[in-house]
């Protein structure tokens, strides 16, 4: 039996379409798109026409609004330093505590840099208050950043009502949409979105290509500065086959985004109740009516999710967690501690992301695997006795060093 | 994902003496839940003689917890609770074939689990002197916490100074931005502002040369230090003997931060540029020894003024140094 992989929100494989359109522009079409002869010609073209192409799925106005990048990381650098850049007098930021670290640490230097960085909060199911945002928005703010869809849970902010607000009061916004480009229809000509991120990996194209979304007329300063390829806004020799590829990936996305809300979800719903039926003490982090079709994020209380996974793994299925042990850092997940998940689920959490690529097989074969490997460690557990958590579980097991 | 060793797999996969025994007289419960990392062991003694005839554990944490865990029960069964007290987090971590830097605090939480179990057989109350911070040094393992410590206890203000101290930041050196930042915050703290060291590239060394009078780089290497480092002695003029005590001299400063980790080192033979070492301790087989005597090289080579090749001898095969 082949792998199981349910890790779709770390990366995605490249669908094979995609493979097939990139390969000619390593070999017989080199040349370089800037150049004059027929060699760079032909490339030049190539990419506009993937520029056309991810001009219709995001559903931008123009394709000279589309900036390619390396990744959603550039993407996401290059909008929030342009903002800063192009309005020194504005010293404030808005973003929230849930964001991916592409913007918070990104933030937080910021922070030691002079600027003030708020961080909206959420409540316990990962939503924002909006009332809080409109309150900080003041001549002060040089932009706003808020994710479109969180990248573990899968909850989904009103990024187009929030980017109204902000255009109202005249202030810059921007959204890392990497989780939700290709899953959710966006139209961004009728949004007020000034930038926006997406990262060709999370949709079935190659890594090292993303794309920044810079709505016309929206001021802006480089981050690199040189030749003069994406109109001066990006230099840089374009990465051209990951750029075909990518282009060749948003057609593929567009032609799947009924399937993905449809039988993806379907499936991700079938798992969820599957272990949730067979698993006590679990549940269902973020707000399960209000995110991505593919994503579905559940706490096993009282285990810690490094030896989940290396468990699942074992099994032959890929997943992700929150746990501290899984990134190397001494806390779990910023995501489960911002909604106020407690410690002892907050470790367990566990991610399964589909693709299209998901069978029913496979869901059917994960829900069956799930619950002898949480039984498993929960038998070691200090906070499990036979059936179920010890009485008081944080009185009875209080370690020395809590 | 992490590099497990396959003994941390096995005692993970297939844990020993997993859940808690039923006639225990002695429990230790340690860990943080903040950090995800628990665990409960519990001990039976035998009163008369303190032997460990049974140990169990439960473990909340990761994949090393639990093998730390397991390894734990494992090492301790039929020791007396004096032997056990010896045991010291790098026994563990070397029972189950090293663990990554970053999981080397599952090590120190079933040692201090032991300390706290056999605290509680004796009516002890445990001291606790275990603080935990987040990782700055990858290639060292040295924490925040530590590097914290040090710089306030020594008034610490550069970052080769917290090399010199706790070794974060001796290997790739990666983390020098977050050692500059916990400097800056903690000068600012005492009212000093931090200065960091100029680029200095390797100027110190490179001098420059006429090719055609001094084609050979050892030659260009000997003369190095006549230019700018005016406190270092001419090479030429140590005799052999000053030259061996002087290389002895700069590994008897080195061997106390080796001997920290339970490793150490010892001059062998010189001969020529060749400096014969042999490493005994945790530093055979650690995975790190090669950048260890890297640092000895260069610290050898910085005292010397010349350059000098540092070469491991092992412990059992004959030295055989040949002309070379």
């Amino acid at each position: 039996m082949s792998d199981i992989y349910l890790d779709n929100n770390a990366t995605t494989k490249v669908d094979p379409a995609v493979v097939e359109a990139m390969l000619p522009f390593f070999t017989e079409q080199f040349g370089n798109p800037s150049s004059l002869h027929n060699f760079g010609n032909r490339v030049g073209a190539a990419l506009k026409k993937a520029r056309q192409s991810v001009q219709t799925l995001l559903g931008a106005e123009h394709d000279s609004e589309i900036i390619f990048t390396s990744c959603g990381t550039e993407s996401d650098s290059t909008a929030i330093l342009s903002a800063l850049k192009a309005q020194p007098e504005r010293k404030e930021i808005i973003t929230t505590t849930v964001e991916h670290p592409a913007i918070l640490t990104l933030c937080d230097q910021l922070a030691t840099e002079g600027y003030t960085v708020h961080k909206l909060e959420v409540d316990n199911r990962g939503r924002l208050d909006l009332d809080v945002y409109k309150s900080l928005l003041s001549d002060n703010v040089a932009i706003v950043s808020v994710m479109w869809a969180n990248n573990e849970t899968g909850t989904l902010f009103p990024v187009l009502e929030m980017a109204q607000l902000a255009d109202e009061a005249g202030i810059l916004f921007h959204t890392d949409a990497v989780q939700i480009v290709g899953k959710l229809p966006i139209d961004l000509k009728s949004a007020s979105i000034h930038m926006l991120s997406l990262s060709g990996h999370k949709l079935h194209a190659p890594k090292g290509v993303g794309v920044l979304y810079l709505k016309r007329g929206t001021r802006f300063r480089p981050l690199l500065r040189g030749g003069h390829q994406e109109r001066g806004r990006r230099a840089g020799t374009e990465n051209s086959a990951s750029i075909v590829a990518l282009g060749k990936a948003a057609e593929l996305a567009l032609q799947h985004m009924e399937h993905e809300n449809t039988v993806v979800k379907a499936l991700r719903d079938k798992l969820q109740a599957g272990i949730l039926a067979s698993v006590p003490n679990a549940f269902v982090t973020g707000d399960p009516d209000n995110r991505l079709p593919n994503t579905l994020n559940i706490a096993f209380e009282y285990i810690e999710g490094e030896a989940i996974l290396l468990l699942l793994n074992k099994a032959g299925i890929a997943a992700s967690s929150g746990s501290a042990c899984t990134s190397g850092s001494l806390e779990p997940s910023h995501v489960m501690r911002a909604m106020g998940i407690p410690y002892t689920a907050a470790h367990g959490t566990v991610r399964f992301s589909l693709s299209r690529y998901t069978t029913e097989d496979e869901i059917d074969r994960v829900i069956v695997a799930v619950p002898p490997i949480v039984a498993q460690l929960r038998k070691l557990s200090p906070y499990w006795s036979d059936n179920g958590p010890v009485a008081e579980p944080e009185k009875a097991f209080a370690p020395v060093y809590a | 994902m992490w590099d497990y060793s396959e003994k941390v797999k096995e005692h993970f996969y297939n844990p020993k003496n997993a859940g808690a025994l039923a006639e225990a007289n002695a429990t230790g419960d340690v860990g943080s839940i903040s950090c995800g990392d628990a665990l409960r062991l519990t001990l039976k003694v035998d009163p008369p003689t303190e032997i460990i005839l049974d140990a169990g554990f439960q473990t909340f944490g990761c994949g090393s917890a639990i093998a730390s865990s397991s390894a734990l029960t494992e090492m301790v069964k039929g020791m007396t609770l004096d032997q056990a007290l010896q045991i010291t987090n790098q026994d563990i971590a070397d029972y189950l074939d090293g663990l990554p830097p970053e999981k080397m605090h599952c090590s120190v939480m079933g040692r201090e689990a032991l300390r706290a179990a056999i605290a509680d057989y004796r009516g002890e109350v445990l001291e606790d002197d275990h603080e935990e911070g987040a990782l700055v040094c990858k290639c060292f393992a040295i924490d925040e916490v530590m590097v914290r410590d040090t710089v306030k206890a020594n008034n610490l203000s550069s970052v080769e100074d917290v090399t010199n101290y706790t070794k974060a930041g001796g290997g790739c050196s990666s983390c020098h931005e977050k050692i500059e930042s916990i400097l800056t915050e903690m000068m600012a703290e005492r009212g000093e502002v931090f200065v960091p060291a100029p680029v200095k590239g390797k100027q110190k060394k490179v001098v420059p040369v006429k090719p055609k009078e001094e084609p050979a780089p050892a030659k260009v290497a000997a003369q190095a230090p006549a230019a700018p480092a005016a406190a270092a002695p001419a090479p030429g003029k140590l005799t052999t003997v000053q030259r061996i005590r002087r290389i002895e001299m700069v590994l008897e400063a080195i061997r106390p931060n080796l001997q920290r980790d339970h490793g150490d080192v010892e001059l062998v033979d010189v001969d020529g540029k060749n400096v014969y070492v042999k490493l005994s301790g945790a530093c055979t087989g650690c995975q790190l020894a090669s950048s260890t005597l890297g640092g000895i090289q260069q610290r050898l080579m910085e005292d010397l003024g010349e350059f000098v090749k540092v070469v491991p001898v092992s412990a059992n095969a004959p030295v055989t140094i040949a002309g070379m």
